[in-house]
């Protein structure tokens, strides 16, 4: 590469997995943007009915339907995949084992195109004739395959071309990543010396690869169904709308673990550092993740329980449902007890970490109510639901992504995000995000269904509107909130404090590579001596040891 | 937490309610030590001037059972929980009761819940058979059974005081049963998105006394079908008269 790059080749058509990784990063945000626009434009709607809303006008019922199924969509496929696991993974994965790039550069640069051309093939979907689709994210048919019930014209296919362009773009990084680890590890670098984060994003892109499939069958069945009317899914041809349901959730259950593993490994990095401790239990952190990944494709039907599959196939899943609980309690219990004896250093990296593991755990112990087959008939499909995947994905996506981002800023911008600033970011955010989904566990238990426009249409839910209104303004707080973040950082960028190649004193080997890392990240090969979480050493000088120190 | 269920008025419901009661109130303690302990360290162990973390990877057996052994607690807890709430299930989705004092058919409709009713002779595809939009009306303390069905798309019969969900999936009869244990008017609502009326998707169940119910029926059996059936039962009275 000693080719002079312009400037087009090496930001926009950029080969290097660092570039990639933060154009998934930034495309990500700006989706997120969408996304949020959307939340705002329903909780309105929730919070006051048939109100104009500001930015937007009257919300129609069947909009309604398109805002809530885009939303879901946009967060789960535009914002928290392309975050976590591409940007974080393909901006990390390489430095954290040591290589000088992704095993397929151009694989890698043809990924972040593609999800960029499925990222624009969804947001045209709202400016067809009759908008974007609204069947829910789950889409499922028969409402979804027969377009005299859905009302949607191009929504439809849109939807399932931008998310099939989608899933193409994420197992190109899938291989890049698994190749990556496999061949082009540091000398020294072996699996159990690999950073949690290396672990989970790997894990990540197994679980994705190997449930993907169905659902890729799934979508093609259903777009036969959309445009040339077939009937997979249609019972008076002879289809089953349930087998649908079996594809999506085969994949949609284990998907859930997609974007929780990187999480998990960005917590852990950043714990680690801060609180100057080795993490507590490495393997056995490892162990419950792959036992819970393969627990992961035996759980789906706990989304189907009342959807009129045999009930006695429902014990067993909800046997297989409640044990998954326990790896990730095994997990959970492991950060907390790596915090034990540490030196905790509260940067607003660390603020976001420690502040996804407090909301996570909400958002993981509901899940029992779910998954219980009995408690289910009741909660499925309420907004306890909605209020308890709020509680996982939410510190998932956005505090765990915060949390990175503040982090490695330094690393990936040379300069340092404001701290100050930074704060106020984080306590706005985190507190305001329980008022926006506290209220929603309670509304749910009162027995307010899912997707429904205007709750106060229902008798026995007129008393707690109130709660909605508390949701809503939250939620303006929340995003509120982001302004600050978003100036900072791209001030920051520009005109933040200088950093130096490792600021936070960490172990793992991107600390070892200048700030910013050029072409080909390390100045000279880095050679591995020991595992990423020797803080603290025993009869030591300073209290962290990178991963390169010999012994 | 669960006292912010709505009233409840079947009776299976009781013990749905005592599930989701016994769920939560074990999920929460969890919750609340785990949150204690991680914000007990926090606190304990903030950076201090001078001080020093302490080096424990937590890799040795002895330590993993840290870990370890509450997880075995929370397995063990889990197990309870399945085996403690499966009947409850069993109850409720699979044992249908094989003798119902009603039996009626409801089918999902964008948007509406058509119910069709038995009539006075309690037998379908007879010409008292009747019909009801999005009103169901059921007598009190009588099991219930419904066989469920939709005509275009998927949508989910919900009735929160019943505690009962199910969804209605085309090309399918889905049965359920329940037995309403108090008088009164109770939402009935779509619980699956089922296109841009969903959220109007709305009902009533009038669960009533024995008597309101019979003449009820009476009264919404079509006028052809009581004359044919008197004169059935007047004939028949003659019979037994001679
Ligand atoms: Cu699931
Ligand atoms: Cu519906």
């Amino acid at each position: 590469m000693s080719k002079k790059q312009s400037f087009l080749t090496k930001y926009i058509f950029s080969q290097d997995h660092k570039v990639v990784g933060v154009q998934y990063m930034i495309l990500g945000l700006l989706m997120a943007l969408v996304g949020g626009y959307l939340a705002y434009v329903f909780r309105y709607q929730l919070a006051y009915p048939n109100q104009s809303i500001p930015g937007y006008g009257v919300l129609e019922a069947d909009k309604y339907n398109s805002a809530v199924t885009m939303h879901g969509t946009i967060m789960v496929f535009w914002v928290a995949m392309p975050i976590l696991l591409s940007g974080f993974g393909n901006y990390l994965l390489p430095l954290m084992v040591g290589a000088k790039d992704m095993a397929f550069p151009k694989l890698n640069m043809l990924s972040f195109w593609v999800f960029f051309v499925s990222a624009l093939t969804l947001i045209s979907s709202f400016f067809v004739p009759e908008g974007a689709v609204g069947g829910g994210w789950t889409t499922y048919p028969p409402l979804m395959a027969n377009p005299g019930f859905t009302g949607v014209g191009w929504g439809a296919p849109l939807w399932i071309l931008a998310v099939a362009l989608e899933f193409a773009s994420m197992l190109m990084s899938g291989i890049n990543f698994l190749t990556t680890t496999i061949t082009m590890r540091a000398k020294g670098m072996t699996f159990f010396r690999m950073p949690l984060f290396v672990w989970m994003a790997n894990v990540a892109s197994l679980i994705f690869m190997f449930s993907v499939g169905p659902l890729i069958a799934g979508a093609l069945m259903l777009l036969a169904d959309q445009l040339f009317a077939v009937g997979f899914f249609l019972p008076e041809k002879g289809g089953d709308p349930l087998l649908f349901q079996h594809l999506f959730w085969f994949f949609g259950h284990p998907e859930v673990y997609v974007l929780l593993l990187p999480a998990l490994g960005i917590v852990a990095e950043i714990i680690t550092v801060f609180s100057r401790k080795s993490i507590f239990g490495y393997k056995m952190i490892i162990y419950s993740v792959l036992v819970a990944g393969v627990l992961s494709f035996l759980v789906w039907a706990h989304h189907q329980f009342v959807s009129g599959i045999d009930p006695r196939i429902a014990a067993p899943f909800g046997l297989t449902t409640i044990l998954i609980s326990v790896p990730f309690a095994i997990t959970m219990f492991a950060y907390i007890a790596s915090l034990w004896g540490g030196q905790v250093r509260f940067s607003t990296a660390m603020l976001f970490a420690i502040s996804m593991i407090v909301e996570f755990l909400l958002g993981g112990v509901t899940g029992i109510l779910n998954g219980a087959t009995a408690s289910d008939i009741y909660m499925h499909d309420t907004y306890f639901v909605v209020a308890h995947f709020h509680y996982t994905l939410f510190p998932i996506v956005f505090l765990t992504s915060f949390a990175g981002i503040y982090f490695w800023f330094p690393k990936i911008f040379g300069r340092f995000m404001n701290e100050t600033w930074g704060k106020i970011h984080f306590w706005i955010t985190a507190i305001s995000a329980n008022f926006v989904f506290l209220p929603l566990f309670f509304v749910g238990i009162a027995g307010n269904h899912r997707r429904i426009y205007d709750p106060s249409l229902f008798e026995h839910l007129k008393d707690f509107q109130y709660l909605h209104v508390i949701s809503t303004i939250g939620l303006f707080v929340l995003i509120g909130a982001q302004v600050p973040f978003i100036l900072n950082f791209f001030i920051s960028m520009f005109k933040g404090k200088k950093a130096t190649e490792n600021p936070w004193e960490a172990n793992t080997l991107e600390w070892q590579a200048p700030s910013p890392p050029g072409h080909g990240n390390f100045i000279t090969d880095p050679v591995v001596h020991r595992w990423p979480y020797d803080y603290s050493l025993e009869n030591t000088e300073k209290d962290w040891c990178p991963q390169t120190e010999a012994i | 937490m669960m006292n912010w269920l709505p009233e409840n008025v079947s009776t299976y419901g009781t013990d749905m309610d005592a599930v989701m009661h016994s769920i939560w109130n074990i999920v929460f303690v969890w919750f609340l030590l785990a949150e204690a302990v991680l914000f007990y360290f926090l606190i304990r162990y903030r950076k201090k001037k001078g001080q020093r973390a302490k080096y424990k990877t937590g890799n040795s057996l002895k330590e993993m059972s840290w870990v370890l052994i509450p997880a075995a607690i929370v397995l063990m807890f889990d197990l309870g929980i399945d085996f403690y709430q499966n009947p409850v299930w069993k109850k409720v989705k699979i044992d249908i009761p094989q003798d119902p004092d009603l039996v009626v058919k409801i089918e999902g409709q964008q948007f509406v819940w058509n119910m069709t009713y038995p009539g006075l002779d309690n037998k379908f595809g007879t010409i008292d058979d009747f019909k009801t939009t999005s009103q169901l009306y059921v007598p009190i303390n009588k099991k219930v059974v419904f066989e469920l069905s939709s005509k275009d798309v998927i949508h989910s019969f919900w009735v929160p005081n019943l505690r009962l969900k199910q969804d209605a999936v085309p090309g399918r009869v889905i049965k359920g049963w329940f037995e309403a244990v108090k008088n009164g008017t109770y939402s009935i609502g779509c619980a699956e998105l089922c296109g841009s009326g969903h959220g109007m998707m709305r009902g009533q169940l009038h669960v009533l006394s024995d008597k309101e119910y019979q003449d009820w029926v009476y009264k919404k059996t079509p006028k052809k079908a009581k004359k044919a059936l008197e004169a059935a039962a007047d004939s028949q009275q003659e019979n037994s008269h001679e």
